[in-house]
């Protein structure tokens, strides 16, 4: 069997815009080079002083603790949850390490800076527990389970700075989100590590699978004997764990804990984030390539906005239109209809692959 | 037979019981604790602060009890607020016209998204989140900073007192009153009321029986969005300034004043009246905190935190072994 | 000489993607009378209803109401028409109260409020018009589902409905409710109302319906008077005789079927579930097949449930391996070698948005647990394997397992359970709705199996499959297992059909 060249082209096109990442990087792509068109040394990286700069760096410097976010929130939505809890876990994190460094006699000393690490991620592991249990034992629907910490998890933060902000002077401490090593920022370091190792403890373990099971059919999962209640509680901990990183980055990075505004509104872009990367807010098949790529392209739009001059809240506008439209392209009821109206006006017979409802009962 | 039934329709109101003797008690040990906790001016006052919460939380209440959720109500509270400070103070337009265009554009947002979330069958908590950003958007596009109002109509609101005996309330309280009490005769004794019972206590039944269920879905969101662009016209009377950041994290007072209230998060049980317990609740927390002086604000937040878990887990219990 | 029918049914069609579920299908109904529905899974029965409720909407044919032409276009219509509908999952709002429940969308109002005290007034002489007891003012949560059946029955009725179909009403309500149900159903009947009765209780059938009609795969295959119309027969013609495919085991006839000889790896014992299954015997040896038939609904799925801890049983006792056992979950009987495919592939299976390979080996996953992943090289050796071996198509281990014929998608839980090495296979309905070739091919890797040691369970509707492969079986009817049967090779789907009818081996 032979084909032209030009169906192997045709075919070769087709494999690259179905593969899931296709659609994200495009985006990405797109955003990056129409800022050439306000910034032309936009792409420019140079190397100062040992660290290397440019608007990509900062893309990806600023962009991290939202990867990390959105990494955790990746699973949390394979299993068909959500967490709210993560913005307050932010807060949270910074507030603990941040107390527990400036309360300390030695700020500047290794062992303070670990031991508050360890306060910090200690805390999230506790948070996300609580989490877990509530949805996977005690069967409380996600979007409420974590609206609880959501609500008092900011009150919590304030509370532990005391409604101040707590500012810390510690080498070792601002190199976690402030510090460069070699040449690059520690933090990019630090998220591409976490990323580099949810990849390979979700892919290289089973633990992707049998998320992705449980999140596409719980029924069919406990059929095959799927322990779900561990493996939900387990990635509201890893969750919870990722936004305590990403906490420590934030405050690190501005050498103080800020209770009240570390960390706000968080948890939406992170959702915006994993919808962005083609992970289905149904639950199931999840992508974190493309929560990656999503978290970059929602920094990247703040990057935009703010190089041209529009007020960088004004985002909100454009993160409303994107949500709607990517929500859309994922609701089954509106790809059928969209299709039905394709075949209606072209009449043609090849109508495009619809994922129909599949709990159509038939006869019986 | 007869017993059973008259346990069932208790268990159902447990939270709410829970709701009024905690009122109850937050008020005794006030009034113990604290010099002029006990005063009438001090429960007129809940109201008159919390006027554009209760209005918010009367619309969430319609849209958690079809079993679905707003997050826009504090953006569009926002934005209510814009848009009236922006005509008014900007533009010179008359408060009677913008009062009207306000709520028109809160009921229309809200009967849009509650349209998306019917028809494509997405998650009502995702489209009314893209609902909230758009809306604290468009303030931003209006203006970044706060525009504060001089408008004589709108100042005359805001320092009006109703005088009641030697108490007095704001006209804001009065409205807020108006609305809780036009939500309960809509809830308890209109078709739509019982459509949106119908709804959240089962969809799929309530297509088989024939109701509107478009309809009751759309008007529900509707009506939660005519309430928040009410409740951004008293809070332009009560702040006298329209600002993007105004009622933010309103949308989490709503939803835990309604949940204390007694209304199940699933949908299809609850009480107009425990929300307005509930919106006393939160406010009561406030007052307590703010009489004790020694507390920080944040406390509210905790102990609401605090409170949401309970009262979740409480209804978990309750629902939990009616199936 | 009859009346006019009050709904009557002109070859009615209706298509799905890959299935014709109603095939030019006529049906009438007459008033005061109760009209039996009868057939197997796939028949069209729901569809049939559904076409009458404006569920679906038909392909062809025509509906007449009272001798005119109608479109149905939801249930609002069909209620307005004069059809009202009681469904198996009580589809009423158990947080209202019993009273709304039967007037919601039409409560009686003054001055455009809903006037609560000429409802609940209203409501009580529906009730006590129905001889029923009811507090209508008590949520109807707190009602037993017999009584929910009732107030839906009631709010048919106050409809003021010409026609009511009850669809299955009765598959969880005990012998007592049942007469209260009948009761009910009989004063209806006296007052002009059509009924049409859907039930699996052949029993039921013959006490309450005057005639009954049987579809078949899409198609009438009847209408009779009840009366006249024999168990024996009825049930031959639900089932029918599905010749095709039948000699592809070889020889025509099927191979000897001796059991072997040996401990039972399974034996239950008056094991039993409320509402699901009556207590019942069964052991199963290695090597040796289990048929059990019955007809849909005759507790064949609840019966292989309990021995898979899909269900948690409430009395009797599991040995395995002669040890008493109890079965917390899937997970205990995965641990002891048992596995099953359920009879729904789609809900209770398959997980649709993973590949073939994931599916194939996400059982044997699961047991190891996530820290034990099994190495792609591996994975694919499985798929592969699998795939060849029961030449699932297409062959690319990597294709999204939902797009996929509903033969091959069987293969794949096939597949999926045979690579945990199982002692006890359960297969609920493994050839159902998919075609001749992969059926018997699925019949002689079943017969394979077996002959390598392994004890299957295997549940059908077709009895020419059950007896060509088991040794013996059981067979169930109302609940029951009302027979276990030594496939001696006199055994004739004849004889299992009269047990199924009469509920005794003759």
């Amino acid at each position: 069997m032979s084909t032209t060249p030009a169906a192997d082209r045709a075919g070769a096109v087709k494999a690259v815009t179905r593969n899931r990442l296709f659609w994200p990087a495009a985006v990405l792509a797109v955003l990056l080079v129409a800022n050439l068109a306000f910034t032309p040394d936009f792409f420019a990286v140079r190397l100062q002083g040992g660290h290397l700069y440019g608007s990509l760096i900062d893309i990806l410097h600023f962009g991290a603790p939202l990867i990390l976010v959105s990494l955790g929130m990746t699973l949390v939505i394979a299993t068909g949850g959500i967490d709210l809890s993560v913005g307050s876990t932010v807060a949270i994190a910074g507030a603990l390490a941040c107390l527990h460094i400036s309360e300390s006699t030695d700020p500047g000393g290794l062992g303070t800076v670990l031991t508050a690490l360890g306060i910090a991620l200690g805390a999230a592991v506790l948070l996300g527990a609580v989490n877990g249990l509530l949805v996977a034992r005690a069967g409380v629907q996600p979007i409420i389970a974590t609206l609880i910490l959501m609500v008092a998890g900011r009150g919590v933060a304030q509370l532990i700075t005391d409604g101040q902000i707590i500012t810390v002077t510690s080498d070792p401490y601002k190199l976690i989100g402030g510090g460069y090593w070699l040449t690059v920022p520690f933090a990019v370091l630090l998220a591409a590590a976490v990323v580099l190792a949810a990849v390979l403890l979700t892919r290289s373990t089973a633990l992707g699978l049998l998320l992705e099971s449980v999140g596409g059919n719980p029924v069919a999962s406990r059929l095959v004997g799927i322990r779900a209640t561990r493996l939900i509680a387990l990635v509201y901990v890893f969750s919870a764990l990722c936004a305590a990183l990403a906490g420590l980055m934030v405050s690190s990075n501005v050498s103080a804990a800020d209770g009240n505004n570390a960390g706000l509104w968080i948890e939406l872009d992170a959702i915006l984030a994993v919808v962005l990367g083609g992970t289905s807010l149904n639950g199931g098949r999840f992508s974190i390539g493309g929560t990656v790529l999503g978290a970059l392209i929602i920094q990247t739009l703040a990057t935009t906005v703010y190089t041209i001059g529009v007020p960088p809240e004004t985002t909100l506008v454009f993160k409303a239109f994107v949500v709607i439209a990517v929500c859309l392209v994922q609701s089954p009821v509106f790809r059928a209809k969209l299709a039905a109206r394709g075949s209606r006006v072209r009449r043609t017979t090849d109508r495009p692959y619809v994922a129909a409802p599949t709990d159509r009962e038939v006869g019986a | 037979m007869n017993v059973h039934a008259l346990t069932a329709r208790l268990r159902g109101q447990i939270p709410l019981l829970v709701t009024a003797v905690l009122l109850v008690s937050m008020f005794g040990v006030g009034s113990v604790q604290y010099d002029g906790f006990f005063s009438g001016q001090v429960v007129l006052n809940l109201l008159i602060d919390n006027a554009f919460l209760l209005v918010v939380a009367v619309g969430m209440t319609f849209v958690v009890l079809t079993g679905g959720i707003d997050l826009s109500v504090g953006a569009v509270v926002a934005l209510s607020t814009m848009v009236s400070a922006w005509l008014v103070e900007r533009h010179g337009w008359p408060p009677l016209l913008v009062i009207p265009l306000v709520l028109l554009m809160g009921t229309a947002g809200g009967w849009l998204m509650g349209w998306i979330i019917h028809v494509f069958e997405i998650q009502p908590f995702i489209v009314t989140l893209a609902g909230m950003f758009l809306a604290r958007g468009l303030c931003y596009t209006i203006s970044i900073e706060s525009i504060s109002i001089t408008d004589p109509q709108y100042t005359a609101m805001a320092q009006t007192r109703i005088p009641l005996g030697s108490l007095f309330v704001s006209p804001s309280a009065l409205i807020a009153l108006l609305v809780v009490a036009a939500g309960f005769v809509v809830l308890h004794h209109t078709r739509l009321g019982r459509n949106v019972y119908a709804l959240g206590g089962s969809e799929q039944s309530a297509l088989l029986m024939g109701l509107p269920v478009q309809r009751t879905r759309t008007t529900v969101y509707a009506i939660s969005g005519f309430c928040s662009a009410l409740g951004g016209v008293l809070l332009t009377f009560y702040m006298l300034s329209g600002y993007g950041l105004h009622a933010v994290g309103l949308e989490l007072d709503a939803i835990a004043a309604v949940v204390i209230g007694g209304t199940l998060l699933t949908g299809g049980s609850g009480y107009l009246l425990g929300t307005l317990l509930g919106v006393l609740v939160l406010g009561l927390i406030q007052t307590v905190i703010s009489f004790q002086g020694t507390l920080s604000s944040w406390w509210t937040r905790i102990v609401i935190g605090a409170l949401l878990f309970v009262f979740i887990v409480l209804q978990r219990l309750i629902t939990g072994r009616r199936r | 000489m009859r009346q006019q029918p009050v709904l009557e049914v002109r070859g009615i069609r209706k298509e799905f993607p890959g299935v014709v579920a109603l095939d030019g299908v006529d049906f009438r109904l007459f008033p005061g009378e109760v009209h039996a529905l009868m057939g197997e899974n796939g028949a069209g029965k729901s569809t049939l209803i559904k076409v009458l409720t404006g569920v679906h909407r038909a392909d062809g044919g025509e509906v007449l109401l009272a001798g005119r032409p109608v479109r149905i276009g939801g249930p609002l219509e069909a209620q307005q028409a004069g059809i009202s509908t009681v469904y198996q999952e009580v589809n009423l709002c158990p947080n209202l109260s019993v009273a709304e429940n039967i007037f919601i969308g039409r409560e009686p109002r003054r001055f455009g409020l809903v006037d609560w005290a000429a409802m609940r007034r209203r409501a009580a002489e529906l009730v006590r018009e129905l001889d029923l007891d009811v507090d209508v003012s008590a949520p109807l949560g707190s009602c037993s589902i017999a009584v929910q059946q009732l107030v839906a029955i009631v709010r048919a009725v106050a409809v003021s409905a010409k026609v009511l179909i009850l669809d299955e009403p009765t598959s969880s309500l005990d012998r007592d409710e049942v007469q209260r149900l009948f009761a009910v159903m009989r004063r209806l009947r006296d007052q002009g109302v059509a009924i049409l009765f859907v039930s699996h209780f052949l029993d039921q059938i013959y006490e309450i319906c005057d005639r009954t009609t049987v579809l078949r795969n899409g198609r009438l295959e009847g209408e009779y008077l009840t009366a006249e119309l024999d168990r024996m027969e009825l049930v031959s013609r639900m089932i029918g005789a599905e010749l095709a495919g039948l000699d592809q085991l070889g020889g025509g006839k099927r191979r000897e079927r001796t059991a072997p000889a040996g401990p039972a790896f399974l034996q239950a014992d008056g094991l039993t579930r409320r509402g699901a299954v009556e207590p019942y015997e069964l052991d199963i040896r290695p090597g040796e097949v289990i048929g059990l038939a019955g007809l849909l609904g005759s507790g064949r799925t609840e019966a292989a449930r309990l021995l898979f801890g899909a269900d948690r049983s409430d009395g009797g006792t599991l040995r395995i391996d002669g040890a008493v056992t109890a079965l917390r979950g899937p997970r205990d009987a995965i641990a002891r070698g048992i596995a099953f495919c359920s009879e729904n592939r789609k809900t209770e299976g398959l997980i649709g948005d993973l590949t073939v390979r994931e599916n194939i080996v996400l059982a044997l996953q699961a047991s190891r647990g996530w820290t034990r992943p099994l190495s792609r090289t591996a994975q694919d050796a499985y798929a592969l394997r699998w795939i060849r071996a029961l030449d699932i198509r297409p062959g690319n281990p990597e294709a999204p397992v939902r797009n996929l014929s509903g033969g091959n998608q069987q293969k794949v839980l096939l597949a999926r359970w045979l690579i945990t090495d199982p002692k006890l296979l359960i297969l609920d309905e493994p050839t159902r709705g998919i075609d001749v070739g992969a059926k018997a091919e699925i019949q002689k890797l079943v017969a394979g199996l077996a002959e390598d040691g392994m004890a299957v369970l295997f549940i059908s509707a077709e009895l020419e499959e059950v007896l060509r492969l088991s040794h013996r079986v059981g067979v169930l009817r109302d609940h029951r297992m009302v027979a276990r049967l030594d496939n001696d090779g006199e055994l004739t789907p004849e004889h299992v059909m009269a047990t199924i009818a009469s509920g005794a081996h003759p």
